[in-house]
């Protein structure tokens, strides 16, 4: 009976570590915490005159390949633009200092980014260096607004734009 | 005979609840001494826990599986496949997770416990156990108590990591989904706190009623084996009600 | 145990009888139904009590008064000296721990191998270690000439089997009351021999007290050094049994003689035949 019993507690055993091990699973690699768990990293500053939906602990990408996230984002009150402080991990040192930053979109509808573009100097980033060719982030209602702006110089009158979709063609006077 | 119950099923049912209500403080009563009895505890923790992982484990593989299949599709009409990863772990950790394992949970473990306790009322096991000096509920009824919390939140958890593990291979793997979109926009997304954590809690609390249900059920079951039929029945029936409604509470107030 | 230390008649409480369980006018009513209306009884100490009597009357309810697994209305029901209503459910834990009970079904627990069965009651009162625990289960398997089927299942058993079984777990911490609820129901004659042996020389050597209910007059007979004979919420007859077979009162010769009719109706309480056939009343 000793035999079983001592099967019962290491089968026991082994499950609540197989519990366990998924659930910090779980936690490291599905969540925020896997954002958390770089080692160290070096921080450099971008201004932005709009940051979009741009969040703290947004990832930060060159040619794809994400190599930091995003630290703090606060407003500049002097410039009044958005001041972003990224960390990049310690392992990619060799980043050009006429490199530029630019917040893109993940998709139509997916988070954002910042993307660096890699610029071709010498001189590399160390701690602390502010980026100095950045590029706001798009924002959709400026780009529609601008499509249509100009697209009514071309066709159709304003009046059209203010009568709004779905109404039958106004009897004109 | 059915027509003679009918004006008393809501006081019926209200007395259950009531001496379900009542069970429990005898069962939390019954905790400390049944801490005497570990080792019970840890056997139990092996017949609802371990017992339940090959169920619990190829469930959660194609839950996880069919959701991606589904929300790709979806996500696809909006151009948003990139969400893909996000919206199976929300849906996994939030809801699905805790919700299906519980479900799945009262069919596997709960009527082992209601059949094997009410089993034992049927056979004087525990009156013997009254006559030896042991009390049940300390020796039985809380152990199962117990290995139900214990189980409850560690099965979800295996059921959620297999559920992403089938998704990624729907995802990634079949669809061609790029495996760094697919985690990167989990991990943005997805909070430790509000809600893998909160989606544990929500397990851990399932399975504390799974496990009052199911030995409240076998410990009040009449002796016959229509009794216990019906007792196992009700075990499932009703956790699987309290656990839906119970899910939306708890979502209503902690998520 | 100490109370076999007790010089007797120096305490007034032990001097008022040395009965170990004595019931002072218990009445219970049980689904409306009178099951015991005023009985005393006596079990005296280091004796077989026989409680015989017709299916129905409550000796299992009896039994269940004495452990305190289900409250009377109304009466004392003293045990070891103790009112077993007033106590407590830790005392009435105290108090069955000295209380040996064997089921009619055996009430095995079908989990644990028989040797884990027999052990059950030491491992959940006594540290003891593992090799002593051993010696002390294979020694009342042997008396119940069980030792090689310690390591068998419950399930593996025959009834008689598991009901020596049951009783070895029963003896396991000595107890200074044993009670038999049938055992002998479900026995073929060898088997029951061996049970009616059992609870004779665990009478004979270690002095135990016991309550023994049972239907088998022939086996009681060889048993019992009393008989209690209740019938209709009542003690109908009591004494010796070679007494009681010999004595002349309707009960017993119903109940010793094997009659269908007498003092205990053939016929369960019925509206009139022939009403129920459906003729005008008092035809049949």
């Amino acid at each position: 009976m000793t035999q079983p019993r001592r099967s019962f507690q290491v089968g026991t055993g082994l499950f609540i570590l197989l519990g366990f091990a998924a659930l910090a699973y779980l936690a490291t690699q599905t969540t925020s915490v896997a954002n958390h768990t770089q080692g160290d990293s070096y921080a450099l500053k971008a201004k932005f005159s709009n940051i979009g939906q741009l969040k703290q602990r947004a990832p930060v990408k060159l040619a794809g390949v994400r190599i930091g996230s995003v630290q703090s984002i606060m407003l500049d009150q002097q410039s009044l633009s958005a001041v972003v402080t990224i960390g990049i991990d310690k392992q990619y040192q060799e980043i050009p200092d006429d490199s530029a930053a630019a917040i893109f979109t993940s998709g139509l509808l997916g988070d954002q980014y910042v993307g660096i573009q890699p610029g071709g100097s010498p001189v590399m980033f160390k701690d602390g260096d502010e980026v100095i060719l950045t590029q706001s982030s798009m924002q959709l209602e400026d780009l529609i607004g601008k499509f249509l702006v100009s697209g009514d110089s071309s066709k159709a009158p304003p009046k059209a734009d203010a009568d709004g979709p779905g109404t039958a063609p106004p009897a004109k006077p | 005979m059915n027509n003679a119950r009918r004006p008393s099923m809501i006081g019926d049912a209200l007395a259950q609840v009531g001496a379900a209500g009542l069970f429990l403080f005898a069962i939390l009563a019954a905790i400390p001494k049944s801490l005497r009895h570990f080792r019970e505890t840890l056997r139990q923790i092996w017949f609802v826990g371990a017992m339940s992982l090959v169920i619990i484990m190829t469930c959660g593989l194609f839950v996880g599986m069919v959701l991606s299949l589904q929300l790709y599709y979806t996500l696809a009409k909006f151009g948003g496949t990139a969400a893909l990863g996000t919206v199976v772990a929300l849906s996994l950790f939030r809801e699905l997770g805790p919700v299906v394992t519980a479900l799945l949970f009262a069919g596997r473990a709960g009527t082992s416990m209601t059949a094997e306790i009410g089993l034992m009322r049927a056979t004087d096991q525990l009156s013997a156990m009254e006559m030896m000096a042991v009390d049940p509920l300390s020796y039985v009824v809380a152990p199962r108590f117990i290995a139900g919390i214990v189980a409850m939140p560690l099965l979800a958890c295996i059921f959620n990591a297999l559920g992403i593990l089938g998704a990624h291979l729907v995802g990634v793997s079949w669809l061609g989904l790029d495996n760094g979109t697919f985690w990167g926009n989990m991990t943005a997304n997805v909070d430790v706190w509000t809600d893998l954590v909160n989606g544990v809690w929500k397990s851990t609390a399932f399975g504390a009623v799974i496990a009052l249900i199911a030995t409240f059920q076998g410990y009040t079951t009449p002796p016959t084996s229509e009794g216990v039929a019906y007792a196992t029945t009700r075990t499932v029936v009703s956790s699987s009600i309290v656990v839906l409604a119970l899910d939306f509470v708890m979502t209503a107030f902690l998520m | 145990m100490n109370e076999t230390n007790h010089p007797n008649g120096a305490d007034p409480a032990t001097a008022e009888t040395d009965a170990y369980v004595q019931i002072r006018g218990l009445h219970t009513v049980l689904n409306g139904k009178v099951i015991f209306d005023g009985i005393d009884l006596d079990i005296p100490r280091g004796k077989i009590t026989a409680i015989m009597g017709p299916s129905g009357t409550g000796k299992t309810t009896l039994l269940r008064h004495i452990t305190g697994q289900l409250d009377a209305d109304a009466g004392a029901i003293r045990v070891d000296g103790r009112n077993v209503p007033d106590l407590s459910r830790n005392q009435l834990f105290d108090l069955r721990e000295r209380i040996g009970y064997l089921f009619q079904n055996s009430a095995l627990l079908t989990d644990f191998s028989v040797f884990e069965n027999v052990a059950f009651p030491l491992r959940q009162h006594l540290r003891l270690p593992e090799e002593i625990v051993r010696n002390i289960v294979l020694t009342r398997l042997q008396a119940v000439g069980l030792r090689g089927a310690a390591e068998l299942m419950p399930a593996e058993l025959s009834g008689g089997m598991a009901r020596r079984v049951a009783l070895a777990r029963a003896i396991i911490r000595d107890p200074g009351l044993m009670i038999y609820d049938e055992p002998f129901v479900g026995l073929d004659p060898i088997a029951l021999n061996q049970v009616l042996k059992l609870i004779r020389t665990l009478n004979d050597t270690l002095g135990i007290t016991s309550i023994l209910v049972a239907h088998e007059f022939a086996a009681v007979r060889r048993a019992a050094d009393h008989v209690y004979l209740i019938a209709g919420g009542k003690v109908a007859a009591q004494g010796h049994p070679d007494e009681l077979a010999e004595r002349d009162s309707p009960w017993t010769r119903q109940f010793f003689g094997g009659e269908a009719d007498g003092p205990v109706p053939f016929q369960y309480p019925a509206r009139d035949y022939a009403v129920d056939l459906g003729f005008p009343a008092g035809v049949a």
